[in-house]
């Protein structure tokens, strides 16, 4: 691609790189420890062809997730799309930068953190992703300054194409590597959702890496909405570092794609660095959804609080690993971590795994997993209230999943999730009697 | 109201109730005692429609309408109200919440339009303050981290917002002080009227006390053995419950 070529020195470096490391490990299979339950064969064995440009339905999909007073950052097929994006309510402190003319005009910061919070050694898809790194979005976010506005991301994928029948026909499909990258200077604060979206029942491809480097002191939500349509492939991966005294607070809600696979890594690189990295996921049908969460505590005096929600219906299945990595230095950690599960039906499944290393020796840290049905005690008595079983199943449903939701702190966008989660459920979940 | 014909009841693989003929006319309050065991709760249950509680044989008419035929939520939304022996505890949903919810299916049954938070909230008020209840209870999950008597209360306070035709209290006494006790039956009497009827299930005669009943039943194996009026309660509280056997009636 032309645009590849006129990249600067910098960039084309670290795709080379990206691509020479993709070319070593390939796409992983389910002999690897890290890919055990999920079998990506119909991500590797289909021809996906690279996205370009936009399709017809981009626009009524982006503005079907809009987040009224945000300010709002279209990726479509994986490029900037200022068209489609809107700007109007920049607030003063924030810079935006399409990833390829900010790489050309050489905006400043780019060269410093693109492809920098990353270790691609650690995951072949985002290797994958940076190879092919040729455009995104760049939020910064000026030290001292205290953002209001919630700024929005709305990823779109497509194509004009007919929707392919399976995988297998995927060389009609395509694939696109979105690329986001927040650098929040220090002392500032800042909300930041991202939402995923296809057209529904198309088959593509996605994905998607974020690098966030969250500052000294600074306060940075990160909200992703995974929506993807139901047929589609979805591997993300979020990187974020922070700074001593930085806040982070990630909230993963997904309900969309065939295949999930996130990776959501929070490196504490500073003293008295805090993070909350919660998730919600609702897999129905014959979804699978895996979710690789990471936390290195690497300094002293760092808390982090992890909590993880799946409801699982129909043949779905979920894989849920959760590592945290406290180092030798990290004196005084506090890190607590909990995956709770709801089966459904009798056919849904869960490896749950939480992986503990602990490197240092005055150190709190917790994990718990649990596994479970609905409580149908609950159900009756719900019910001799006066509340159907779909209503009764619903509350019991939402409360199960309120504690994550209450971290949703843009309002619209809460509304939205929860609308769209219970759609979700409204649409695909068979009532178990 | 209700006619209970020849109601039998199987729980796994025990029948407990053999054969219960009850007739409960509007307006009326009926006691029903009887020793651990002999099936006064599985008729409560029975009659709300718990799954884990299986007729065999029998009928149940309310109010013209086959009741057994009905799912747990429909009765409910057509009046019938059980006060439960065990509150259950469901962490994260707010008292309020569920029970606007509640009201609101009721009222969707019956025609009426949906009450928004304002009116809800008029109505709440109001019967928290007839019943002596603090507000709190409203903000905290349902019955999570609640007392005994604060769960029996939240019954109560339940039964006075969605103000059935029939309620079926399952042992709302037992458990409860003497404080507790007279929240719960003034809060029933408040409720009394000629168009609503009460099934009240008690080991003990002292609720009766407070809730006076215009009948009693004694209920032994599965079966109604005696019935009479208030006197009846006092008998038992003298006599006990030995010698209340179905031969014992027949004397």
């Amino acid at each position: 691609m032309e645009t590849l070529v006129q990249a600067p020195a910098w960039l084309r470096e670290r795709r080379e790189q990206a691509s020479r490391r993709f070319a070593e490990v390939g796409f992983p299979t389910t002999r690897q420890e890290d890919w055990r339950f999920t079998n990506i064969a119909p991500i590797a064995d289909a021809k996906f062809a690279l996205a370009e440009g936009s399709f017809a339905q981009a626009p009524a999909l982006i503005s079907s997730v809009a987040v009224p007073g945000s300010l709002r950052l279209a990726i479509v097929n994986g490029q900037f799309a200022a068209g489609l994006s809107d700007l109007s309510a920049m607030p003063k402190g924030v810079r935006i930068a399409g990833l390829r003319d900010g790489a050309r005009d050489g905006t400043d910061g780019l060269e410093q953190h693109l492809g920098k919070v990353f270790n691609i050694d650690a995951h072949p898809f985002a290797a994958l992703n940076t190879s092919l790194l040729d455009d995104g979005v760049a939020i910064f976010v000026a030290s001292g300054a205290v953002i209001e506005t919630p700024i929005h991301i709305v990823v779109v994928t497509g194509s004009d194409l007919p929707s392919v029948a399976s995988a297998k026909e995927g060389d009609k499909a395509v694939t696109a590597h979105p690329r986001v990258l927040v650098v929040a200077g220090a002392h500032s604060q800042v909300r930041i959702a991202q939402t995923f979206i296809g057209a529904a029942d198309s088959v593509y491809f996605n994905n998607a890496v974020a690098e966030i480097v969250v500052g000294e002191g600074a306060i940075v939500d990160y909200y992703t909405d995974q929506r993807e349509s139901e047929r589609a492939y979805h591997v993300a991966n979020i990187q974020a570092h922070v700074e001593a005294k930085g806040v982070f607070a990630s909230h993963a809600f997904s309900t969309g794609a065939k295949i999930q696979r996130h990776d959501i890594g929070i490196g504490l690189k500073g003293e008295g660095a805090d993070c909350t990295m919660n998730g919600v996921y609702l897999a129905d049908d014959e979804k699978l959804m895996d979710t690789h969460t990471s936390l290195d505590h690497a300094m002293p005096h760092c808390t982090s609080h992890e909590i993880y929600k799946g409801i699982l219906a129909g043949k779905a299945k979920a894989v849920f690993n959760g590592r945290i990595i406290v180092r030798l230095d990290a004196q005084k950690t506090d890190a607590k971590q909990t995956n709770r599960a709801l089966l459904l039906s009798d056919e849904a499944t869960i490896n749950s795994n939480p992986q503990l290393e602990i490197f240092a020796d005055d150190v709190k840290c917790t994990h718990g997993a649990a596994v479970g049905q609905l409580d149908e005690e609950a159900m009756f008595y719900l019910q001799a209230r006066g509340l159907t079983r779909t209503e009764a199943r619903d509350m019991l449903l939402h409360a199960f999943a309120g504690e994550v939701l209450d971290g949703l702190k843009i309002p619209a966008l809460r509304e939205q999730i929860e609308t769209n989660f219970f759609n979700t459920l409204a649409r695909d979940v068979a009532l178990t009697a | 109201m209700l006619q209970v014909k020849n109601l039998k009841v199987r729980v796994e693989d025990r029948e407990i109730l053999k054969g219960i003929n009850l007739t409960v006319n509007t307006g009326e309050v009926h006691a029903i005692m009887g020793p651990n065991g002999s099936g006064k709760s599985t008729l409560a249950r029975a009659l709300s429609g718990h799954p884990g509680y299986e007729v065999t044989e029998g009928q149940v008419v309310y109010d013209g309408k086959d009741l057994l035929d009905m799912d747990p939520d429909e009765r409910a939304r057509e009046g019938v109200f059980m006060a439960f022996q065990y509150p259950v505890e469901i962490p994260g949903v707010n008292n309020a919440y569920f029970l606007k919810a509640a009201l609101n299916a009721k009222r969707k049954q019956q025609g009426l339009d949906e009450l928004d938070a304002i009116d809800f909230m008029k109505v709440v008020k109001e019967k928290l303050k007839v019943l002596h209840i603090d507000d709190s209870m409203l903000l905290r999950s349902v019955n999570e981290g609640f007392s005994g008597g604060e769960k029996k209360r939240n019954e109560i306070f339940h039964m006075a917002v969605l103000e059935p035709a029939l309620a079926v209290l399952d042992e709302t006494d037992s458990g409860l002080d003497i404080d507790a006790l007279r929240v719960v039956a003034d809060g029933v009497n408040a409720m009394r009227s000629p168009d609503r009827s009460f099934i009240v299930v008690t080991h003990y005669q002292r609720l009766l006390n407070y809730i006076v009943p215009d009948f009693v039943h004694v209920l032994s194996d599965g079966k109604i053995v005696r019935s009479g009026g208030r006197e009846l309660a006092l008998e038992l509280e003298e006599k006990g419950y030995a010698g209340q056997t179905a031969a014992g009636a027949r004397q």
